[in-house]
């Protein structure tokens, strides 16, 4: 701004003016005097430019994951077109999945991802705020950072890793022992009825909980270490044992955010793929029991769309995608709006 | 009272011992999971593993060689095609866009997106890039994981600049440097060992991704390093195998496994071992 309001040296002014009014737009200056320093910055010009255009290339970058998060969306609803126009909303309500003829509906496929995802929090929640509450209030501070290290090892294990183990270690062991068991013990319940070929929702229950326990535990425990201690030390002052002042003092405080982490680990249950393609013994039924082979919406997927013959099969395989990536959306957006309100600004190593 | 007070003490006992069972039983997969891939996976191990490419079904021996330089090729591409867009918007919403609404919104979409399961991306760019030039193909895997790997490198990016100190800015502003030559050499220069982890552990977390790659690409027997043609990759060849009827394939998904593990876990304890060193240490 300055170079511009400069008197030109050609125009004469009375001297006494000159710098007056040098001093009055730039008080900095001081002086109207050829500064080298500003006859450098002047000249050099190009910094405005360069600086617009760098913040619009930041900004083009922030932007495209806008467009990364429509055009999902776009080309999903386009390519299942088909399977939209052909069942419409009753494709989410009917039970028929019947490539040969045609007939598609989503219905086992909601029900296994639902039954699944359900049998894997029960087991996950209780576990994953057992190991925060270990970690956050009881353990020894050396054993601290090892032990959620550790915890956080079992998130970096590939998917189709789970899978291998889930099919050599697992399923065996669900076959001969866990579910002869588990019928003799609970089978009057009508949940482990049944032949039990190992595979099934049981089997991938159990999976997806190992999957998605460490994400629920570490943000748990970084939502319970966001207590104040200040908070821990006037409960405990007004005599309360450790574990009350656990509950009143740091559970009551942070259950938002422990809804908003137990979603987050829901989210991630609900799209895991390849580890429950490889036990859930894939097969499109409905049934109470949990030793039934199922399916899931993602394992259906991965397990036919290479296979899908023809354009409504594939259309009804990319419906059922679209609605895997709503439904996800939806829960991982209010689970980090949960998380957020508690932790205020949630943590990256998380993911 | 005093019953009152022993019903107190022993359930404060009682749940104490509840969350250091659940921590025990947390770890038992993870030592399970650990001991059976190098039980079974060091023994199947051997220098053929390197070398040659998958045997025919029947003979014995092959390797996963193939697999394991497909695997290279898809996550340099995603790499080249990920990181740099990653970092601009991590620079965006950490240098340009603090407390505006549209940053805010930048931030919530980007951790939608990384909950989004990567089937739906497989099945999205099966649909955008498969469909159209009707064949699977080394550049749509690289596409998918690249996609995958943007929103973690921007969340790490803005948290690592949000803890380079404002006077270090400030004095370079001061000495008339430019924004954009303060954001490039100043603050992306402080905090380049937490920008570099953020990559590495986004990195990792792609490395072992199946599902999209079943779709993209679409995995192959032979040597193939061509862009536009199927390519193999070591986590679609361990599926594969793992769902093979052979005993000769299950050992080769078992060998596979160890060494996609083995290749995660060095590089993101690596990483943490010079996070812990570096980062925390520079930016305080």
């Amino acid at each position: 701004m300055t170079t511009e309001r400069e008197p030109a040296p050609s125009i004469p002014a009375p001297s006494s003016v000159a710098p007056a009014v040098a001093a009055a737009t730039d008080p900095a200056s001081g002086s109207a005097a050829p500064s080298p320093i500003r006859d450098y910055l002047s000249k050099r010009g190009s910094g405005r430019i360069a600086d617009n255009s760098f913040a619009a290339l930041m900004l083009l970058c922030a932007c495209s994951i806008f467009a990364i998060v429509a055009f999902i969306f776009w080309i999903l609803v386009v390519r299942s077109h088909l399977s939209l126009v052909q069942f419409g909303w009753k494709f989410f309500s009917r039970a028929a999945w019947d490539p040969v003829s045609g007939d598609f509906g989503a219905l086992p496929f909601i029900y296994g991802t639902l039954a699944t995802s359900f049998l894997a929090l029960l087991m996950a929640v209780p576990l994953a705020l057992g190991v925060a509450v270990f970690v956050t209030e009881l353990c020894p501070k050396p054993l601290r950072a090892p032990i959620s290290f550790l915890t956080e090892l079992l998130a970096a294990i590939p998917s189709v890793v789970y899978g291998l183990w889930g099919v050599f270690v697992l399923v065996p062991l669900m076959r001969n022992v866990i579910g002869p068991f588990l019928s003799k013990t609970l089978g009057w319940t009508g949940f482990f009825e049944g032949p039990n070929f190992g595979v099934g929702m049981l089997t991938a229950g159990i999976i997806l909980a190992i999957m998605i326990l460490p994400i629920i535990s570490s943000l748990t425990r970084d939502i319970m270490l966001a207590v104040p201690n200040s908070q821990r030390e006037g409960v405990l002052a007004l005599g309360a044992t450790r574990w009350e002042m656990i509950r009143v003092g740091v559970l009551r405080n942070s259950r938002i955010g422990i809804v908003g982490a137990v979603m987050l680990g829901l989210g991630r249950a609900l799209g895991e793929t390849m580890a429950v393609t490889m036990v859930i013994g894939n097969h499109p039924n409905i049934s109470k029991s949990l030793f039934a082979p199922a399916n899931t919406l993602a394992s259906v997927i991965a397990g036919e769309f290479t296979e899908a013959t023809g354009d409504l099969y594939l259309s009804a395989l990319i419906e059922i995608g679209l609605a895997l990536f709503l439904v996800t959306i939806i829960v991982n957006a209010i689970a980090r709006l949960m998380v957020w309100a508690v932790t205020r600004g949630a943590p990256v190593g998380a993911a | 009272m005093r019953f009152h007070t022993a019903r107190r003490a022993a359930t404060n006992h009682f749940i104490s011992g509840l969350a250091i069972l659940a921590t025990v039983i947390v770890l038992v997969p993870l030592a399970a999971i650990l001991f059976y891939l190098i039980y079974k996976g060091a023994s199947s191990l051997n220098l053929a593993f390197f070398t040659h490419i998958p045997a025919p079904v029947g003979e014995s021996g092959g390797g996963m060689a193939n697999s394991i330089l497909g695997s290279g090729v898809i996550l340099v591409l995603a790499s080249v095609m990920g990181i740099p867009v990653g970092i601009a918007a991590g620079v965006y919403l950490a240098e340009f866009g603090r407390g505006r609404m549209l940053a805010n919104a930048v931030r919530f979409t980007a951790d939608v997106l990384n909950g989004v399961p990567s089937i739906v991306m497989g099945i999205a760019i099966y649909s955008l890039v498969v469909m159209p030039q009707k064949h699977f193909s080394a550049l749509a895997g690289g596409i998918v994981l690249a996609i995958m790997m943007v929103p973690t490198v921007t969340r790490t990016t803005e948290e690592m600049l949000f803890t380079v100190p404002h006077a270090v800015r400030e004095a370079a502003l001061g000495l008339g440097v430019p924004k954009w030559r303060t954001v490039l050499s100043v603050s992306l220069r402080t905090a380049s060992p937490g920008i570099i982890t953020g990559c590495m552990l986004a990195f990792a977390r792609v490395a072992g991704e199946t599902a999209p790659l079943l779709f993209t690409a679409f995995g192959n027997q032979f040597w193939s390093l061509k862009l536009n043609e199927p390519i193999a990759a070591l986590p679609l060849q361990i599926f594969v195998y793992a769902i093979s009827p052979y005993d000769e394939w299950h050992r080769l998904a078992w060998a596979g496994s160890l060494v996609l593990i083995a290749m995660i876990m060095v590089s993101v304890t690596l990483v943490r071992i010079y996070a812990n060193r570096g980062v925390l240490k520079g930016g305080s």
